[in-house]
C-alpha cells in the first residue's frame, strides 16, 4: 500500500499557513517579483533586439516606398534610429516603466491603447474556447479511459485526432461555408453585426460584458451569436488536446493499485473513476489547460483572419510586418503577462486540488 | 517555420479552393437601404491627415471627406474642374494662379470654408514636410517662403506663385491630389499642441468639407463614415458608408452573399470566376492607372548594356500573360503613361520574340546569363514572375525568383541592391509629369544623391537626353506641343531604358446587382462613395 497515493482532500492534508512568518511571506512576494521583473527584461530585450535586426525598415512602413530622401532622414531621427541600439532599448524601457508604450504606426495611436481593444477580443473568444474544450473535452478523455479498447474510445480518439490535426484555418473556413453561407444559422465574420457597431460604451472591451453593463440585450445577443463559430472552431482544437491528454493521465491512474483496491473493497465505479482516480489527475489537467488557455491568449492570427476578428495575435502580426516594434514589443509584454498570470492562477488552484502543495 | 508556413498555405490554398468551387447561390439578407457596407483591406492604413497619407485605402477615405483645390467630376477623368475654387487664372508668365472661391461651402464643423482656410492647408503640407508634400515643393515651395508664395489675395480670393518652370497645367493637377485638400483650419488648430499644425490629432481625426465626416477609424476592424447633410452638392443617399477590414477574400466573398456587405473590393481572381453567374451579383473592372513593370539595375555589369535591356523586353510574353493568367485584371501597356489619361502614348512594339532577344544578346556577347528577379510575394507578381521566368529562360537566361514582403523589399530597391525587379507604379496626380518624374528623369546619378523616390535613381540609369526632354515638357506652356513632347518621350523612353512596363491594371469588384453610383476612378484615392443609390 504504500507505492499508492490517498486520495486528495483526506486526513493528509497538512494545516497551512502554520509555519508562514511575515518574513516568510514577504521574502516569497519578492522573489516571485523578481523572477517576473527578469522575464519581462529579457522578454522586451529579446524582442527588441531581434527586431532592430530584421531586415525590415521601421522608417519606410511610416514614410511609404517612395519618400524622398530628406523626409526619410527626418523620420529616421525622430525615431532615434541614429542612436546605438542599447541606447535605444534603454530610452524605450524608461518610457515603458512610466507607463508610455510609445505610439503604433499601424494605428497611429498610443500602443496601451490599441492593447485595451484588441485584447479584449481575444480574451472573449480564448475564454469561450477554453471554457468548451474543458467542459467537453475532460468528460470525452476520461469516458475514453474507461472504455479504453471498446468502440467508445475509438471513435472518441479519431474525434480527437481529427481536431487536433486539422488545420484550424481550414475547419473555420469550412464552418463558415456550412453554417453561415449554406445554412444560415450564424452570422459571419467580424465581433458584431456592422449596424451594432459604437452602439454601447467601452468598458472593459468585452462586449458581452460591455452590453450587459449596458442593459442593451440586443448587442449582447449579436455578439454572442458572432462568438459561437470562432469558438467552435478554437474549442475544438482545445478540446482535442484536452481530452487526449485527460485520457493518458486518467489511464495512468485507472492502472494503479489503490484503484483496484477500491475497486475489490466494493466502492461504486462512480466513485473511482470520479473522486479517486479523477482527483488525481486534476493537478496535471490544470497545467494542460492553463497551457492551453495561454496558448489562446497570444491570439490565434489564423481564426483571426478568417473570422476578421481584430485581435491581438492579428495586431502583433500586421506589426511584425510593419517593423511596428513598440506594437510587437507592447503585445509581446500582454501575451507575456498572460503567461505568467496564466501560471501563478495553475499554482494556486494546485494548491486548492492537492493538499501536498500546501503549506 | 518554414514548413509551418508551407503547410498553412497549402490549407489556405484548399480551403480557398474548396470555397471558390462552392455552388453559387443567391444572395441572401440585405443591408439597410441608406447604408453601405464595403469588404476590403485597410490594414495599410497608418494615418488620416490630408499632408501625410500616401496609402491606398486612406487617400480613398480622405477624398470622401475632404474637398480638394482642385478635382475631377466622378464622370469625367479627362477634365480638372474647381473643387472649393470656382474659377481660376493664370497670370501671363505662367507662375501665379489666383483663385476664386467657390460661396456658401461649409466644413462639417460649420465654419465657413475660407480662402484663408484654402492658404493654410497648402502652407500646412509644405511646412509638415512628410512624404507626399514633394508634390507641392517640387514647385519651389519651402517652409521659408510659403507663406509669401501662397497668400489670400482679397475677399474669397488666393493665389499661388512658383518659383521652379512648370507648366500651369502641371501645377493645377497636383493640388488635385490629396496634398490639396482644404482642411478646416480653426477646428485643427484648436487641437493643435506643441506647434504640430493639429498633426497629431488629424492624424486619426476629420476636419473637412466633403460629403462624409469621420465617425471612427478602428484599425484592422473598420472605418464608419456618416452623411454631411449640409455637403455643398447635395447629401449623399447614404446615411453611412462602413468600409469594413476583411483580410481573407473567401471570407468577403461569403459575406457578399450572404447580403452582410455590398461591395466586395479585393476578390482574388478564382473568386471572382467563381461570382460570376450568382444572381444579384455584378463583376466589373474599372481601369485603373497603375502599372506593372520590370527594371534592370543598370549599374550591374551585363543589365546595364542597353542591348540587354532590349532583349529583356523581348522575352516577355504580354498578351499571354493578359489572355491567361492575369485575365481581367490586366490590360497590356508598355509607355510610362497610362492610357486612358491626357498624353498617354499607347504604343506597344513589344511582343514575345525569342529569336530577336537572342540576336540581341548574341549581338552584347552574353550567354549563361544568372539573374536574380526581386519582387512582391503576393499576386499578381508571383504569378507573373513565374511566367517571366520561364520565357526569359527560353533565352538562356537563368531567373531566380526573390518573392518578399513591401517591408524587406523596398529598402533593397531604395539602395540599388536588386538585378531585376518587377513592382508597380501609380501616378500621385493625374499630369504625365508625375511619372515622367520617376520613370524618366534621373538629374545625378551619383549614390550619395539618394534621389531614392525616384524610379530612375534606384535602377541607377540617366540619360542626358531624357532628362533633358523631361524638364522641357514639364515647363511647356502650349497644350497641344506638350502632349507631344511627352508622347516623344514615352516613345524614346520605351526603347532606351532599363524599364520594361507591361501592364495597366484594373480594379475589379463584385457588388450587389441593386448598387448602383459606384465610382472607382483611375487613380486609388479618386473613389467616390457619394454617388452611391440603392435601388
Amino acid at each position: 500500500m504504500a507505492t499508492t497515493a490517498p486520495p486528495p482532500g483526506g486526513a493528509g492534508a497538512r494545516g497551512s499557513g502554520f509555519d508562514s512568518t511575515p518574513v516568510r511571506v514577504a521574502r516569497e512576494v519578492a522573489g516571485v517579483l523578481g523572477a517576473l521583473a527578469l522575464t519581462f527584461l529579457g522578454l522586451t530585450a529579446i524582442t527588441f533586439f531581434i527586431g532592430r535586426v530584421m531586415p525590415v525598415d521601421p522608417v519606410l512602413a511610416i514614410v511609404g516606398d517612395r519618400a524622398p530622401q530628406d523626409v526619410y532622414e527626418a523620420v529616421y531621427r525622430e525615431l532615434g534610429l541614429d542612436e546605438p541600439i542599447w541606447q535605444q532599448y534603454l530610452l524605450f524601457m524608461a518610457d515603458v516603466v512610466r507607463g508610455d508604450f510609445g505610439t503604433s504606426i499601424q494605428t497611429s495611436k498610443p500602443v496601451l491603447e490599441d492593447l485595451l481593444r484588441f485584447f479584449p477580443a481575444t480574451l472573449e473568444l480564448a475564454t469561450a474556447a477554453t471554457l468548451v474544450g474543458t467542459l467537453v473535452g475532460v468528460p470525452m478523455g476520461v469516458a475514453a479511459a474507461v472504455n479504453q479498447g471498446r468502440p467508445l474510445d475509438h471513435v472518441l480518439r479519431v474525434v480527437g485526432l481529427v481536431g487536433y490535426s486539422t488545420p484550424v484555418f481550414w475547419l473555420g473556413m469550412m464552418a463558415l461555408l456550412v453554417f453561415y453561407a449554406q445554412l444560415g444559422w450564424t452570422p459571419g465574420p467580424g465581433r458584431l453585426d456592422v449596424f451594432y457597431q459604437g452602439l454601447v460604451p467601452q468598458v472593459t472591451g468585452l462586449l458581452l460584458v460591455d452590453s450587459a453593463l449596458a442593459g442593451d440585450w440586443t448587442v449582447f445577443w449579436n455578439a454572442a451569436s458572432h462568438l459561437v463559430l470562432p469558438t467552435v472552431v478554437l474549442g475544438t482544437f482545445a478540446l482535442a488536446y484536452i481530452a487526449r491528454m485527460t485520457r493518458s493521465f486518467m489511464l495512468d491512474q485507472l492502472n494503479q493499485e489503490y484503484v483496484l483496491a477500491a475497486r475489490v473493497k466494493g466502492v461504486p465505479e462512480r466513485v473511482v473513476i470520479w473522486r479517486h482516480a479523477f482527483g488525481n489527475v486534476l493537478v496535471q489537467l490544470i497545467t494542460i489547460i492553463g497551457l492551453t488557455y495561454a496558448s489562446l491568449l497570444e491570439g490565434s492570427v489564423l481564426t483571426e483572419t478568417v473570422f476578421a476578428w481584430p485581435g491581438i495575435g492579428q495586431y502583433i502580426t500586421t506589426a511584425l510586418f510593419k517593423s511596428d516594434m513598440n506594437a510587437v514589443i507592447g503585445g509581446t509584454i500582454v501575451v507575456g503577462c498572460c503567461f505568467v498570470g496564466v501560471n501563478m492562477l495553475s499554482d494556486l488552484l494546485y494548491r486548492l486540488v492537492d493538499p501536498r502543495t500546501r503549506g | 517555420m518554414g514548413v509551418a508556413w508551407r503547410r498553412t498555405a497549402a490549407a489556405v490554398a484548399c480551403a480557398a479552393g474548396l470555397v471558390a468551387a462552392a455552388p453559387a447561390a443567391p444572395v441572401r439578407a440585405e443591408t439597410p437601404a441608406d447604408m453601405l457596407v464595403m469588404g476590403t483591406r485597410i490594414d495599410d492604413m497608418i494615418t488620416l491627415d490630408p499632408a501625410e497619407i500616401f496609402e491606398f485605402s486612406a487617400a480613398e477615405i480622405a477624398n470622401n471627406m475632404y474637398d480638394r483645390i482642385m478635382t475631377y467630376d466622378p464622370g469625367n477623368f479627362a477634365e480638372l474642374t474647381g473643387g472649393v475654387v470656382r474659377s481660376w487664372e493664370i497670370s501671363a508668365d505662367g507662375k501665379t494662379i489666383t483663385f476664386a472661391m467657390r460661396d456658401g461651402l461649409t466644413f462639417h464643423s460649420g465654419n465657413p470654408v475660407r480662402a484663408e482656410d484654402a492658404v493654410w492647408s497648402l502652407r500646412r503640407v509644405v511646412k509638415l514636410n512628410k512624404t507626399p508634400a514633394f508634390i507641392l515643393t517640387q514647385l519651389g515651395w519651402t517652409p521659408e517662403n510659403v507663406d509669401e508664395l501662397i497668400r489670400v489675395t482679397g475677399d474669397g480670393a488666393f493665389a499661388i506663385t512658383i518659383t521652379e518652370d512648370f507648366s500651369p497645367g502641371l501645377v493645377l493637377n497636383a493640388l488635385s491630389a490629396t496634398v490639396g485638400s482644404v482642411v478646416d483650419k480653426e477646428v485643427v488648430m484648436a487641437n493643435a499642441a506643441d506647434g504640430d499644425l493639429g498633426y497629431n490629432w488629424l492624424k486619426t481625426d476629420s476636419a473637412g468639407s466633403g460629403p462624409f465626416e469621420l465617425r471612427s477609424w478602428n484599425a484592422n476592424e473598420a472605418v464608419i463614415l456618416n452623411r454631411f447633410d449640409d455637403y455643398h452638392a447635395g447629401a449623399p443617399a447614404m446615411r453611412r458608408v462602413i468600409v469594413r477590414h476583411v483580410a481573407e477574400p473567401a471570407a468577403q466573398r461569403l459575406l457578399l452573399e450572404e447580403g452582410d456587405i455590398d461591395i466586395a473590393r479585393t476578390l482574388t481572381p478564382d473568386q471572382l470566376a467563381g461570382l460570376e453567374g450568382t444572381e444579384g451579383v455584378v463583376v466589373e473592372a474599372n481601369p485603373k492607372s497603375t502599372l506593372l513593370y520590370l527594371a534592370a539595375n543598370d549599374g550591374h555589369e551585363v543589365l546595364g548594356r542597353p542591348a540587354v535591356q532590349d532583349a529583356l523586353r523581348y522575352l516577355i510574353d504580354y498578351q499571354g500573360m493578359a489572355d491567361t493568367l492575369l485575365k481581367g485584371q490586366v490590360d497590356v501597356h508598355q509607355s510610362f503613361w497610362p492610357s486612358g489619361l491626357w498624353a498617354s502614348a499607347d504604343d506597344r512594339p513589344y511582343a514575345l520574340d525569342v529569336a530577336r532577344a537572342e540576336a540581341l544578346l548574341d549581338a552584347a556577347g552574353v550567354d549563361d546569363l544568372q539573374v536574380t528577379l526581386d519582387t512582391l510575394n503576393s499576386s499578381p507578381y508571383m504569378e507573373i514572375a513565374q511566367a517571366v521566368q520561364e520565357t526569359m529562360g527560353r533565352a538562356g537566361i537563368e531567373v531566380e525568383i526573390a518573392p518578399q514582403d513591401g517591408s524587406a523589399l523596398w529598402p533593397k530597391y531604395r539602395a540599388r541592391r536588386h538585378e531585376l525587379i518587377l513592382a508597380r507604379w501609380g501616378p500621385d496626380y493625374l499630369d504625365p509629369h508625375s511619372n515622367a518624374d520617376s520613370f524618366a528623369h534621373n538629374p545625378d546619378n551619383r549614390e550619395e544623391a539618394q534621389l531614392t523616390g525616384k524610379l530612375a535613381w534606384r535602377n541607377g540609369w540617366s540619360d542626358p537626353a531624357i532628362n533633358a526632354l523631361t524638364r522641357t515638357a514639364s515647363r511647356t506652356l502650349d497644350l497641344e506641343r506638350r502632349e507631344d513632347l511627352y508622347a516623344a518621350l514615352q516613345r524614346l523612353h520605351q526603347r532606351v531604358s532599363p524599364f520594361a512596363v507591361m501592364f495597366q491594371q484594373n480594379e475589379v469588384i463584385a457588388r450587389h446587382a441593386d448598387v448602383d453610383g459606384f465610382v472607382s476612378g483611375p487613380t486609388f484615392d479618386l473613389v467616390f462613395y457619394d454617388g452611391v443609390v440603392k435601388n
